[in-house]
């Protein structure tokens, strides 16, 4: 570990000739750093601390200004989701899952509604299958733009938060008008969804698809060739693509360091192998490159919702299963066969056969896993959460290692934590 | 062996003797033999207990696209414990705290076994076992008395406190207070 100091020169501000933004080049002078003796200082960051982004605790070994050691606590935020869901029916879980990852609600419903219908042996209609992918590219949007938001505040940005949050703002009004609740959606029910799309929501979002590039392009105008942007992040909390895949790193994570894995490629789910979409993919692993490929993957969704606005087909969105779908209320309340199923479902809830389901979604945050095991009633015997931001912060004593404190902050952001997730 | 009316050692008599030895446990429990009825009702309350726990690992070749799925199956009266894959897997580190935290696995040659999710200090046992009751084994006045008596400098663990060079400077007594682990005490409380 080499003490080092960051030196910007401002009157280039961190563009070189081509006019691509420069890795800021990193001095290293030994004989104007004090001699501290060796003496180490030891300070608390967090829980509550707008910058540990939610109730995570950090611990830090400090020499001088450098990080020796970083010793993060979680489980602030532990509410036994996996417990509860063990005394819950399928669909009484779907509750639950909008909670872990709240800022991505919907791409939760859908994840843990693929693993009950998995291991139920559901095939969704075409009509709920597009919808679906409309509520996870949304999740994602919403997502990557609090990530942007937050993490340029961190960084010292303020003007970037606004123009995501804005953004942010126009989606939460779309999952509004579709489920009537902004943040926790519970969107989706085993077997279909919890109610089709309105008549306005279409065109909404199709206003959405058409001016949010815009956004984009400004927040990449202000932010990508920064000086100070560029500075703060470049070389910043580095994971090779060889660290990156021993530390189980998902996400933009994982595909920063240069890793082409993303769970809609490489094992697609929801008709995902039918749209035309690319992966970004970083190079350097570092918190600039992770930026990078949040921002472009805002792009890559916003042009997978065009198209799924384009095919969406007509056609119910739940599958016709009366042992799974709840009857209207009004079928219920005339026809005796109707009333006997809701009866059952509302009682007894939906049964799934003796077994296990492991589904994989390509979350905002990464790799979000459901794993199921049934052993035949309504009820899982085991719910298993594959938490992505859990996972991604367990590296982060190994990225912050021998950076600056304040570097500490930038690392912590670009993991895209959300603390309902990691501790469940 | 005899029987009055057949005499001794009688064919019959004696391998029916023989096979009712051999059906019954000759131990005394409360005074008498344990018979057929009480062995077959052991066997099926044993049949009603959950089955025993497993370790399931999820692995993703990233080169061949192509999942595997490991299970261990721990031997309830055995040790519960497990040799740690962290040395293969960094990214398992977090996850066998968390198994361990929730389900008390031990896993042999973890380099930092401890809880992850619930506090150090935690002594209702492991949450996520089929035996643990949802509200948690302690009454709610006990859970608050207990967060009440809490001492917030016991979160700072004595690992951390001990590279901190300020350790020698803090008060002597609660340099003693940390040592022994002592709950603090709140001004009402006297």
């Amino acid at each position: 570990m080499s003490k080092r100091t960051v030196e910007l020169e401002l009157a280039t501000p961190g563009l070189n000739a081509r006019g691509q933004p420069t890795r800021v080049p990193l001095a290293v002078d030994e004989q104007r750093e004090p001699d501290l003796g060796g003496e180490h200082l030891l300070i608390n960051l967090g829980p509550q601390h707008p910058a540990t982004h939610g109730v995570l605790r950090l611990v830090v070994e400090l020499d001088g200004e450098q990080v020796v050691r970083v010793i993060p606590h979680v489980g602030y935020l532990h509410s036994g989701f996996e417990k509860l869901g063990e005394y819950r029916h399928y669909n009484q879980i779907i509750p639950l899952t909008d909670r872990t990852d709240y800022l991505s609600p919907m791409a939760n419903n859908v994840g843990l509604a693929l693993a009950a219908e998995a291991l139920m042996g559901i095939e969704i209609t075409p009509r709920c299958t597009v919808l679906r992918v409309i509520a996870c590219e949304m999740s994602r949007i919403i997502s990557h733009m609090v990530w942007l938001g937050t993490t340029s505040i961190d960084l010292g940005a303020f003007t970037p938060f606004l123009w995501a949050f804005q953004e942010r703002e126009r989606i939460y009004n779309l999952q509004e008008m579709w489920t009537g609740a902004r943040l926790t959606t519970s969107v989706t029910r085993v077997g279909g969804l919890m109610a089709d799309i309105p008549d306005e929501f279409v065109p909404g979002l199709r206003h959405f698809t058409q001016t949010f590039p815009r956004t984009l392009a400004e927040i990449d105008r202000v932010l990508t060739r920064n000086a100070v942007w560029a500075g703060r992040t470049q070389g910043i909390g580095v994971m090779t693509k060889a660290e990156a895949i021993n530390y189980s790193l998902s996400g933009p994570m994982l595909r920063a360091s240069g890793v082409p894995y993303d769970v809609r490629k490489d094992k697609p789910y929801l008709g995902y192998e039918t749209y035309d979409f690319e992966v970004p993919v970083g190079e350097h692993g570092d918190v600039y490159d992770r930026y990078l490929v949040r921002l472009e993957e805002c792009h890559q969704s916003n042009r997978i919702l065009q198209q799924t606005l384009e095919r969406l087909p007509d056609g119910p969105i739940n599958v016709d299963d009366p042992r799974t779908i709840l009857p209207s209320k009004s079928r219920a309340m005339s026809d005796m066969e109707a009333m006997i199923f809701h009866f059952k479902q509302v009682m007894e809830g939906v049964k799934a056969p003796v077994g296990e389901a492991y589904v994989g979604i390509e979350n905002p945050k990464g790799e979000l896993g459901n794993y199921l095991v049934s052993d035949g009633t309504a009820k899982p015997v085991r719910w298993r959460i594959r938490p992505p931001s859990f996972i991604n912060l367990s590296a982060l004593p190994k990225m912050a290692e021998g950076h600056l404190l304040s570097d500490l902050i930038a690392i912590n952001a670009s993991v895209d934590i959300v603390m309902g997730e990691v501790d469940r | 062996m005899g029987v009055a009316n057949v005499g001794h050692t009688h064919r019959e008599v004696v391998a029916a003797v023989r096979a009712q030895a051999e059906r019954h446990l000759h131990v005394m429990v409360y005074g008498e033999m344990i018979q057929q009825p009480q062995v077959d009702l052991a066997a099926r309350l044993a049949g009603l207990l959950p089955p025993p726990l497993e370790v399931v690992y999820f692995l993703r070749s990233l080169e061949r696209h192509a999942d595997l799925r490991v299970k261990v199956e721990l031997d309830p009266a055995g040790e519960m414990a497990v040799d740690s894959v962290v040395s293969l897997w960094a990214g398992a580190n977090w996850l066998e705290r968390e198994v361990y935290d929730m389900f008390g696995i031990t896993f042999r040659g973890h380099p930092d076994l401890r809880r992850i999710l619930m506090w150090e200090t935690y002594a209702e046992g492991f949450p996520l076992r089929k035996d643990f009751p949802l509200r948690g084994r302690f009454s709610r006045a006990e859970q608050v008395r207990q967060a009440l008596n809490a001492n917030p400098e016991a979160h700072y663990s004595m690992e951390e406190l001990s590279i901190a060079a300020a350790f020698n400077e803090l008060p002597a007594e609660m340099r003693e207070r940390l040592r022994r682990g002592e709950r603090g005490k709140l001004p009402f409380d006297e």
